[in-house]
């Protein structure tokens, strides 16, 4: 059964449809890829199914359940994580606290046990911090953990919002453009860390990601839509045959 | 929690030691000052877990300070006779104490409900939008109270009991201070810190930002209902202008001159605004011009105020960021 099903999505911004008729069906521990020209509307997929926008039309479901008419807090909690295309990292606050942010569903404390700074708050404080260094491990960044944020260079800064990301313990992680900005290099380990987190955390991953190597390297299935609309669906080798696709991207001949 | 214990002995001994001996060390125009700046950092503190931590604009504190500080009036001057026989086996200071503690809480909830009453509509505003909602709240109840008689009304409200003092005045700043570092250190103030940076990433991050502005707002509310509880027993009399929309102003200023953010910063901030105005009065009709003057130069040498986002306990890193 598929983890992550998007039915007949449609979205509307006045006159310009962005998403029409979409459907998207990922599995457990799929490497999706979502690709399209600019302006096709891939962050409009994702901010559908992290509930920023509601559908007009249609249905998402996480694991059988309807998640597209929730708040995305929500849906965050249900069990789905993201990044952000342009970095949207908590500035003010350290690497380490970045990550600290993502526990705070999972919280038990309540207001008292923070206000009276009990017993209990202060072994989940313990709990969340080394979990979250864990995590920082993970990325290479636990070095930095106590540097603020918005000092880490740009590459660091993408991939604490990985490690953030991670943080909420997601079913289903959403990289938006993860390698916008990364030297060829840079992009390579990347490839592999996105695999990597696949394997060990067991979760399914939805990439949308401007660079053809990347997407090529790592997914498995590749969904193209061009004006909001799903043009192919298949393996990397197919879409690259795929006269449509090429089409999209290089004009029509 | 045994150094907890110690922390909060001291701090008794400390104060009820002061209380004692510190009218009759500094006089009474001093003593009066130092009641006023512990009031104002209670205000400060409060006002910053909105301004300062969650990020949201709200320039309507003495709204809140007004609502707590009519309520507790109200409870003590109206209810007072009747509770007093149920407590007079009770020393007339421990009188005294329980009908403060009771009028606090009455204006801490009450204070609280307005917050509420006020942020569930208004907060799904930013920036601006809520600075006007919140002014506008804060004049509102200022204009009710002026046309309630039973508190006064336009006369003010004579005759509260006053059963304030140094005590209590710091007592209160130590609690409000404990619990407003506690909270910020806590995963609430994680969340709280995360709507200021970046609202879209927090919700993405499953905080609910509606629900912990709203909390946030509640719990700076009842904060400043309390300290509208301590100044109307203190001073004995409340009149409306008392809670002008300049009170307002003068606590933003508070904790833009400390450091938004900093928890020191606001106490700073509440202690060098508060005597800067009493200093001042020396210059007679150039006191708010002085005082202006001094502000702009602050801005200019330390845009980030004085602290900037240095806190005392925590961090220390971050100071050089």
């Amino acid at each position: 059964m598929a983890v992550l099903d998007i039915k007949n999505c449609t979205k509307r911004f006045g006159g310009l449809v962005a998403v029409k008729d979409l459907n998207m069906s990922l599995n457990h521990g799929d490497l999706y890829g979502l690709i399209g020209p600019n302006g096709a509307g891939k962050t409009t997929v994702f901010n559908l199914i992290t509930g920023v926008y509601a559908p007009d039309e249609g249905s998402i479901e996480l694991d059988g359940q309807a998640i597209h008419n929730q708040k995305p807090s929500a849906i965050a909690k249900l069990g789905i994580s993201r990044t952000f295309q342009n970095i949207r990292i908590f500035q003010s606050m350290t690497v380490l606290e970045n990550v600290k942010v993502a526990a705070h569903m999972r919280k038990t404390q309540g207001l008292w046990d923070a206000v009276l700074r009990t017993h209990n708050l202060r072994e989940e404080e313990q709990e969340i911090e080394q979990r979250a260094i864990d995590l920082l491990k993970i990325f290479n960044l636990d070095k930095r953990a106590h540097e603020l944020a918005r000092n880490l260079p740009y590459g660091s800064q993408r991939r604490l919002e990985i490690a953030r990301g991670l943080g909420t313990n997601p079913k289903v992680l959403l990289l938006d453009e993860p390698a916008a900005g990364m030297n060829p290099y840079e992009a390579g380990e990347l490839m592999h860390l996105i695999q990597w987190i696949r394997e060990k955390f067991r979760i399914t991953i939805l990439l949308v990601e401007h660079n053809m190597k990347v997407v090529m390297g790592v997914c498995e299935k590749i969904q193209v839509i061009d004006y909001g609309v799903t043009i192919a669906l298949g393996t990397p080798k197919e879409i690259q045959d795929n006269p449509r696709v090429i089409e999209a991207y290089l004009g029509g001949a | 929690m045994r150094r907890k214990w110690i922390f909060w002995l001291a701090a008794f001994a400390a104060l009820a030691l002061l209380q004692a001996t510190l009218r009759g060390l500094i006089g009474p125009y001093n003593y009066q000052i130092v009641i006023l700046v512990g009031i104002n950092i209670i205000l400060a503190v409060s006002l910053n877990l909105i301004n300062g931590v969650t990020g949201q604009f709200s320039i309507g504190h003495a709204g809140f300070y007004a609502v707590g500080a009519y309520a507790s009036a109200s409870l003590v001057y109206y209810g007072g006779p009747e509770i007093r026989p149920l407590i007079a086996f009770l020393p007339p200071f421990a009188q005294n104490a329980v009908l403060l503690l009771l009028g606090l809480l009455a204006g801490a909830i009450l204070a609280g409900l307005a917050g509420l009453a006020v942020g569930i509509p208004s907060l799904r505003l930013r920036g601006d939008y809520l600075a006007i909602v919140t002014l506008g709240f804060g004049e509102i109840i200022r204009v009710l109270i002026l046309n309630v008689d039973a508190i006064g009304g336009s006369r003010g409200f004579a005759g509260i009991p006053q059963i304030s003092n140094f005590f209590w005045v710091y007592l209160a700043v130590i609690i409000t201070v404990v619990t407003v570092h506690n909270l910020v250190n806590s995963s609430y103030g994680r969340a709280f810190i995360s709507i200021r940076d970046d609202e879209v990433a927090a919700e993405a991050m499953g905080v609910d930002t509606t629900r912990f502005k709203v909390l946030s707002f509640v719990i700076s509310s009842m904060f400043a209902g309390v300290a509208g509880g301590l100044f109307g027993h203190y001073t004995s009399f409340l009149h409306p202008n008392s809670f002008l929309f300049t009170t307002s102003f003068y606590l933003i200023i508070m904790i833009v001159v400390g450091g938004l953010g900093s928890i020191e910063g606001a106490i700073l901030g509440a202690v060098l605004v508060t005597v800067l105005l009493e200093v001042l009065r020396e210059f007679g009709p150039y006191r708010l011009v002085n005082f202006a003057v001094l502000l702009v130069l602050i801005m200019i040498y330390r845009p980030q105020g004085l602290l900037g986002s240095w806190t005392l306990f925590k961090r220390p890193k971050a100071a050089a960021g």
